[in-house]
């Protein structure tokens, strides 16, 4: 970790001077979401879904899970109309 | 200069000067006694007279909210409550001054229930007395119409970055009519002027503190075990840096309205052997019954305190000078504690110094109960005794309570 800032050095008004991209939260859950492909009809409706905006479309038209910023909280699973997301607890 | 002389109730006084002041947002939600600030404000802008955003929220959560949404983007906000009004801002308050937003706010202090009481006692602000806000407490309409004014030059101060509560005793001053003498709109204009802004570090690089799609910030975000003790410390700096400012600013507005009130306003303290110290209203009584006294030949004087946040210790030390017993009187009670907010204070001032007066605690006026002059005379006839004595009877005492 760089070194932190001491009282006089730190601007006003707690400003982050990360983006929020930078900050990894992957892995403060307890599942992960397993997309299974074969079930998939590319509908997107969880990239839609997702609060974190941790799914992302591909130009295949599946989807692909950014894991340093998916808290698993199952959101996508539920709202699957064909269900082919697994929530898969982590090891 | 020429003033226009007005007859204003605190209120009044208080729509009156930020109405000249013309702030960018105004949102605020009418309860007892600062209803009429809110209503003389919906006048203004049904008129035309300002370009103030009027936005006429649900409740003061939301009213406090907006002014700190207002207030991120750069504009000048301004609310107004009272009592359980003040209340329910409570966790708003204390993101306002820890975002370090110079929102401006008029406090119609009245007591908290229950029993539901609308009537004016100091329990209200002396509660958010840690909310991280400046206090000025004012003794009537001319105070308050004044203090409206300076509040944004002190507030906004890059030094200072701290919201201001302005304080005025509920009915007392807000619903009694008094001469007020205003300056000329342009006067204000000028004094005022525009707001401006601290530069801050974000991801996007250097920028103005403010919410600026050409280089976004983040503003109020997360801050957790390894920086939020530090913005805390940030605060008291600014509290501090006010202290240099009041002063300064006010001095500024006395050149053209000849009006200077400073931190504190000692009255017959270069010989005073007994004093009161309190805050709001009840000192301009204490100061009519100083007169009194003295024509009796009784050594007696007075310290008015404008700014409770921050507390002027060294201000209050210079002026307590020699004497040797002081009398706090307040409008709160902590209940359980060992005095008063403000009795507390100045007890804890002489503990770093080789003075030590002796000194009582008044709390008087709860609820609205009237405080009059023979009160006021009494609590000076206590404090000549424990001169006599050396010592107070009691540490706390109720003033006009039947026991």
């Amino acid at each position: 970790m760089s070194k932190l800032k001491k009282v006089k050095e730190l601007g006003i008004g707690a400003v982050p001077f990360k983006s929020s991209n930078e900050y990894i939260t992957g892995d403060w859950g307890v599942a992960h979401p397993k997309v299974n492909h074969e079930k998939c009809t590319k509908c997107s409706l969880c990239h839609f879904f997702c609060p974190e905006g941790a799914i992302h479309v591909h130009s295949d038209g599946y989807v692909e899970i950014d894991f340093e910023h998916c808290k698993g909280c199952g959101i996508c699973a539920e709202e699957c109309p064909v269900k082919c997301i697994e929530m898969v607890l982590n090891k | 200069m020429k003033q226009k002389l007005m007859g204003l109730n605190g209120d009044e006084a208080a729509a009156y000067a930020i109405m000249q002041v013309n702030p960018d947002v105004v949102a605020a939600y009418p309860i007892t006694p600062q209803t009429i600030i809110v209503e003389k404000y919906s006048e203004y802008v049904a008129d035309g007279l300002v370009d103030s955003e009027f936005v006429t929220v649900e409740s003061e959560h939301s009213a406090l909210s907006c002014c700190v949404g207002a207030a991120a983007t750069g504009a000048r906000a301004y609310t107004a409550t009272a009592s359980a009004g003040l209340a329910l801002m409570w966790e708003i308050c204390y993101v306002a001054s820890g975002m370090r937003l110079p929102i401006i706010m008029s406090v119609a202090n009245r007591a908290l229930s229950g029993p539901l009481n609308i009537h004016n006692d100091h329990s209200d602000a002396m509660g958010a007395r840690d909310s991280g806000w400046i206090q000025i407490y004012c003794e009537n309409s001319q105070e308050v119409y004044d203090a409206h004014l300076t509040a944004w030059r002190i507030a906004e101060h890059l030094n200072v970055l701290l919201p201001i509560m302005v304080c005025f005793d509920g009915f007392t001053i807000s619903h009694t009519m008094q001469n007020v003498n205003v300056i000329d709109d342009e006067l204000v204009k000028n004094f005022v002027g525009k707001r401006f802004y601290p530069k801050v570090s974000g991801y996007f690089g250097e920028t103005e503190y403010r919410l600026d799609p050409a280089c976004a910030i983040t503003m109020g975000a997360m801050d957790l075990q390894d920086y939020y003790f530090e913005h805390k410390a940030q605060q008291v700096d600014g509290m501090n840096a006010a202290l240099k400012v009041i002063p300064e600013v006010e001095k500024e507005l006395s050149l053209v309205t000849g009006r200077d009130y400073g931190l504190i306003q000692p009255y017959m303290m270069d010989d005073a052997e007994v004093a009161i110290i309190g805050l709001g209203s009840s000192m301009g009584t204490t100061r009519y019954v100083v007169d009194k006294l003295r024509a009796e030949g009784n050594k007696v004087g007075l310290i008015k305190i404008r700014s409770f946040r921050p507390f002027p210790a060294e201000a209050i030390f210079e002026a307590v000078g020699d004497c040797s017993v002081l009398g706090v009187i307040e409008k709160t009670l902590s209940f359980g504690a060992y005095c008063g907010p403000l009795c507390e204070d100045v007890k804890s001032l002489f503990y770093d110094t080789d003075k030590k007066p002796v000194i009582g605690a008044y709390v008087h006026g709860l609820g609205g109960r009237d405080t009059n002059p023979e009160m006021i005379s009494e609590i000076y006839q206590s404090l000549l005794k424990a001169k006599t004595r050396g010592n107070v009877e009691h540490i706390l005492n109720y003033v006009g309570l039947r026991e």
